[in-house]
């Protein structure tokens, strides 16, 4: 509309006003063709039939609330559309909620004076504090995890599953911080990417990550169907929003502040396409510039809705036939039964077996030879060299 | 003199350290930084990668009295076979096979054909014999015959038989050759609808050639069953908004033992299924129903159904302790304030079974209660809910969810219906073969795509384990196709999902995680500091004694001249 406004600007006030007329009656007719659509082309739009998020902190200590609080906006926001938190996995590499230093205990804040509390009543954390490092968010994403975890830590996307996976904390040129200990490399991310896609582990992906040089980490993905979207360039740092005085640290970063301000515009029904979401925190507000890649997705990113990886809207098919039975009830027994159940009767395991550990055996390791080995070695060598032989050798080496 | 010598001695010190490096501490070093990986299958991998699958059924063409004259009667009992190729793509071949058997008709099967009813017709044949897993009986019946209505050529039976009326239209003097080519089309098309057909196993492939646009159906068909899994968990809810007005009463557990049990003990080749049942008070649709008055009842129409489901599933909570996928099916019984509560389609008419599902999910139907009681009666009011009805629905929604494909018969086909199980004895046998299918695909691509992984990432570990899992996995692929390919669709079933298992085993297995990137700036920076310092002296005292050496060379030349 505002590409024909200026376009038409130039020509008179009648013309303009005629074009404009024309303009919108070929946008009604168009809007009336698209909105009938049988279910088979519903399913044909998007090709998925369930939505997963991955929404990741990494960062700790009470200085990074900022980034606990942009993972909770997000989190806030998918819920709110839909996804339930069995399909959801966060993991917050800290307690703010409930740190010492915290001034409103059991709140995270995300807009200034207190408006918003995005850590809400029913926040459902899977895996926290130093639960959060790389071995952890890759096992979750490739799916290796051992088969003792449970349902709610599992990524149990299959072949028709959106994925939207979200990442903030502190990063640089390729690589991502974990808990100021450890770091994602963009080239391990890329390699789990192409894993997942491998096991037909997701239909589609967005890949949205809020830190410094945001753009470097998705820069060596080459699976098919992700969109990835960055906060920044390289060489770049993503800025933070607003410091509130009262909490006393900085509350969110400007790029998932003006997200969440879009998000809370989106509502279940919404068509907000992507297009949309690429023009959040344009330069003028986020200071850094942020960036998307789309080259590796199939579909035209003007045709994908927000809520096909935010929301989780099902496809829905009426059962048109129902199968007639006649047959009455069986009556159950329950006789025999209830005598089985009764001989039954279940104990917990021993929690601590300390007679097991007490006889237990040291665990067989692989040898590996002490440290600074070589070096002593080596050292050992001229040392005894140069004792027999005398000082004055070390002219035949130098 | 003894400069000489201590010179020599020198040499020989230097010479000799730098032979202890390369023979003894060069392997050393490459020995203790080795990954330990157990072989692996690969060239045996590389080959079942290019999947080519044969599917074989057997097919028995019965023609009773009437149908043959007696010279052609002579020549009946005859073979033969049919072959199809399709290449899916450059790596998927699939070829069909059907081998076709001509008899005529024994006396005990022909007085099982005198029956007054198709259905008691094909009740009789079935206690005559049994037919194994995947084969199709067919029997010829003459035009004139009573058994099927007017309009209908074919009856297909709720077992592996078919009745098939020929019309005699050519006159008598026709010869077994046209007979059998006149048939031919027919029988055709009573196996697309019976056994296998390339739509439906190409559709199953969908995770090898992803973008095949072949019919919309299709793909929703794709979409909306459950992928294939060795055990599904089922849960049925009941959900009551209105505790104060309906006091419900369900028998599930009896209605599963009755009317679900019978179906999943019929697919117990195929899955596993567990069934939970639970009940939910006070949790709303979270869309409001708008009353209409054209039919006097509050209405849902279709475009808000797909805003239903997500307020509900958030209170489902779930009771598995597997990663097997969970279908719900939720009864909703509206509360007194929105009764009665009817579903309309796109077309803005009621729909008879008044419950829809969602692919991959499950399905809802909502059961009105507000004829049971008197508008003046006390609340709360005790209601029995009737499970025959609803277990009806849920049985066709199980159905559909679970793959077993009902796609409309073509014209002059009658179906019958399917008996107290749900589910017909070659629906049992598409399902299978399509689920073994999909079984092998998946499979090999899993093993392919580890094997693949493991050989780009070399220092990844390979246990012991882990190659076990692939060489069984490796085994029992070659043998499901091998199976398929004779025909004994149970056995491949079996094995095929013996495969699926090993090789997800070994695919997920948690140790084979990869974090060990080094880019090779960080190699260089940890080798250096450790070798440089020992190699410098080495190499130092090896260029001055091939400089002395030289030298040496240079001034005997010198002497001589």
């Amino acid at each position: 509309m505002g590409y024909f406004l200026s376009y038409y600007t130039y020509i008179s006030f009648g013309c303009w006003v005629q074009n404009m007329l024309a303009a919108i009656i070929m946008l009604i007719f168009i809007c009336f063709c698209v909105h009938f659509q049988n279910t088979a082309g519903q399913f044909f739009s998007s090709g998925h039939t369930n939505n997963w998020a991955v929404l990741v902190c990494t960062s700790r200590f009470w200085f990074n609330y900022r980034h606990v609080a942009n993972t909770l906006s997000v989190y806030r926001s998918v819920k709110r559309l839909g996804i339930p938190d069995s399909h959801i996995v966060l993991m917050l590499a800290d307690d703010m909620a409930c740190n010492h230093r915290n001034p409103k205990p059991a709140t995270v804040f995300s807009h200034r004076n207190m408006e918003l509390n995005v850590y809400g009543d029913d926040v459902e954390v899977d895996y926290r504090g130093y639960e959060v490092t790389v071995e952890n968010f890759l096992r979750v994403l490739t799916g290796r995890l051992p088969p003792s975890t449970p349902r709610s830590k599992r990524l149990l996307s299959d072949d028709r599953s959106n994925i939207l996976i979200y990442l903030t904390g502190h990063g640089g040129n390729g690589f991502l911080k974990f808990q100021d200990s450890e770091e994602i490399s963009n080239v391990e991310l890329a390699d789990a990417f192409e894993q997942m896609w491998q096991k037909r582990r997701y239909n589609e992906l967005l890949f949205i990550i809020d830190t410094c040089q945001g753009a470097s980490m998705y820069e060596r993905f080459y699976s098919p169907n992700i969109m990835a979207l960055a906060s920044s360039q390289v060489g770049e740092d993503s800025l933070s929003h607003q410091p509130d005085l009262a909490i006393g640290v900085h509350l969110m970063d400007r790029y998932t502040f003006y997200l969440l301000e879009f998000l809370e515009d989106i509502h279940p029904a919404s068509k907000s396409n992507m297009n949309d979401l690429f023009k959040v925190c344009p330069k003028s507000q986020c200071v850094s510039t942020p960036g998307h890649r789309t080259d590796l997705f199939l579909r035209d990113p003007g045709s994908v809705l927000i809520t096909d990886f935010f929301g989780s809207v099902r496809k829905v098919e009426i059962t048109m036939e129902a199968i007639h039975l006649t047959d009455p009830i069986l009556q159950l027994e329950d006789g025999p039964m209830s005598e089985e159940v009764q001989e039954k009767t279940y104990s917990y395991v021993d929690q601590l077996p300390v007679s097991e550990i007490i006889h237990q055996k040291p665990k067989q390791k692989d040898w590996h030879p002490p440290d600074g080995f070589i070096l002593g070695l080596w050292t050992l060598i001229l040392l005894v060299f140069f004792k027999t032989y005398g000082i004055k050798h070390l002219k035949h080496i130098f | 003199m003894l400069m000489k010598g201590n010179k020599i001695r020198g040499q020989l010190a230097a010479l000799s350290i730098a032979a202890v490096v390369i023979i003894v501490g060069v392997p050393l070093w490459w020995r203790t930084t080795e990954t330990y990986r157990a072989w692996l299958p690969v060239s045996q991998i590389k080959q079942l990668a290019k999947l080519q699958l044969q599917l074989s059924a057997d097919v028995e063409v019965v023609f009773a009295r009437g149908t043959v004259t007696p010279e052609q009667q002579k020549k009946v009992p005859l073979t033969q076979t049919q072959e199809e190729e399709h290449a899916v793509d450059g790596d998927t071949m699939l070829r069909y096979r059907f081998e076709t058997r001509y008899r005529t008709a024994t006396i005990m099967e022909e007085d099982a054909l005198n029956k007054p009813t198709a259905a008691g017709a094909d009740e009789s044949l079935h206690t005559l014999s049994e037919s194994p897993c995947g084969s199709l009986v067919f029997y010829v019946i003459p035009e004139l015959s009573l058994l099927l209505p007017k309009d209908t050529d074919v009856y297909i039976g709720q077992r592996r038989t078919a009745l098939l009326r020929v019309s005699s239209q050519v006159g008598v003097g026709r010869t077994l050759e046209q007979l059998l080519a006149q048939l031919e089309p027919r029988i055709k098309q009573v196996l697309q609808v019976m056994s296998f057909s390339h739509t439906d196993v190409s559709a199953v492939l969908s995770d090898r050639v992803r973008f095949n646009p072949d019919s919309k159906e299709g793909i929703a068909d794709s979409m909306r069953a459950f992928k294939s899994s060795p055990g599904y968990e089922i849960t049925f809810s009941l959900l009551n908004p209105d505790p104060t007005s309906h006091q419900l009463h369900w028998d599930i557990e009896g209605a599963v033992q009755t009317y679900i049990q019978p179906l999943l003990t019929k697919l117990s080749p195929v899955a596993n299924f567990s069934i939970d049942s639970q009940t939910l008070y006070y949790s709303v649709l979270g869309v409001k129903p708008r009353f209409d008055s054209s039919c006097d009842a509050y209405t849902l129409n279709a475009d808000s159904l797909a805003h239903v489901i997500n307020p509900v599933e958030a209170r489902l909570g779930s009771n598995a302790a597997s990663s097997n996928p969970v279908l719900n099916f939720l009864l909703y019984v509206p509360d007194a304030h929105h009764s009665p509560l009817k579903i309309q389609d796109h077309r803005k008419q009621e729909v008879p079974s008044n419950a829809f599902h969602s692919p991959r999910w499950g399905g809802i139907m909502v059961y009105n209660v507000n004829g049971f009681y008197e508008p003046e009666a006390e609340l709360p009011v005790d209601i029995s809910i009737n499970m025959a009805e609803v277990m009806g629905v849920f049985l066709a929604q199980l159905r559909l969810l679970l793959g077993v494909q009902s796609s409309p018969p073509p014209p002059g086909f009658l179906v019958a219906p399917r008996g107290s199980s749900g589910l017909a004895d070659w629906e049992l046998d598409r399902l299978m073969w399509s689920r073994c299918v999909e079984n092998i695909a998946t499979a090999t691509t899993t093993i392919t795509s580890l094997a693949q992984l493991l050989d780009q990432i070399s220092n990844i570990v390979i246990n012991d384990n882990i190659a076990e899992q692939v060489s069984s996995a490796v085994n029992s692929l070659q043998l499901a196709v091998a199976e398929l390919e004779a025909g004994n669709l149970k056995y491949a079933l079996q094995l095929s999902k013996e495969a699926i298992l090993a090789s997800e085993k070994a695919f997920f297995d948690p140790s084979l995680l990869h974090l060990l990137y080094f880019p090779d700036d960080q190699k260089f920076a940890i080798y250096i500091p450790l070798f440089l310092p020992m190699c410098v002296p080495i190499l130092l005292s090896l260029i001055k004694m091939a400089s002395e050496a030289r030298q040496k060379r240079r001034e005997k030349l010198a002497k001589k001249d």
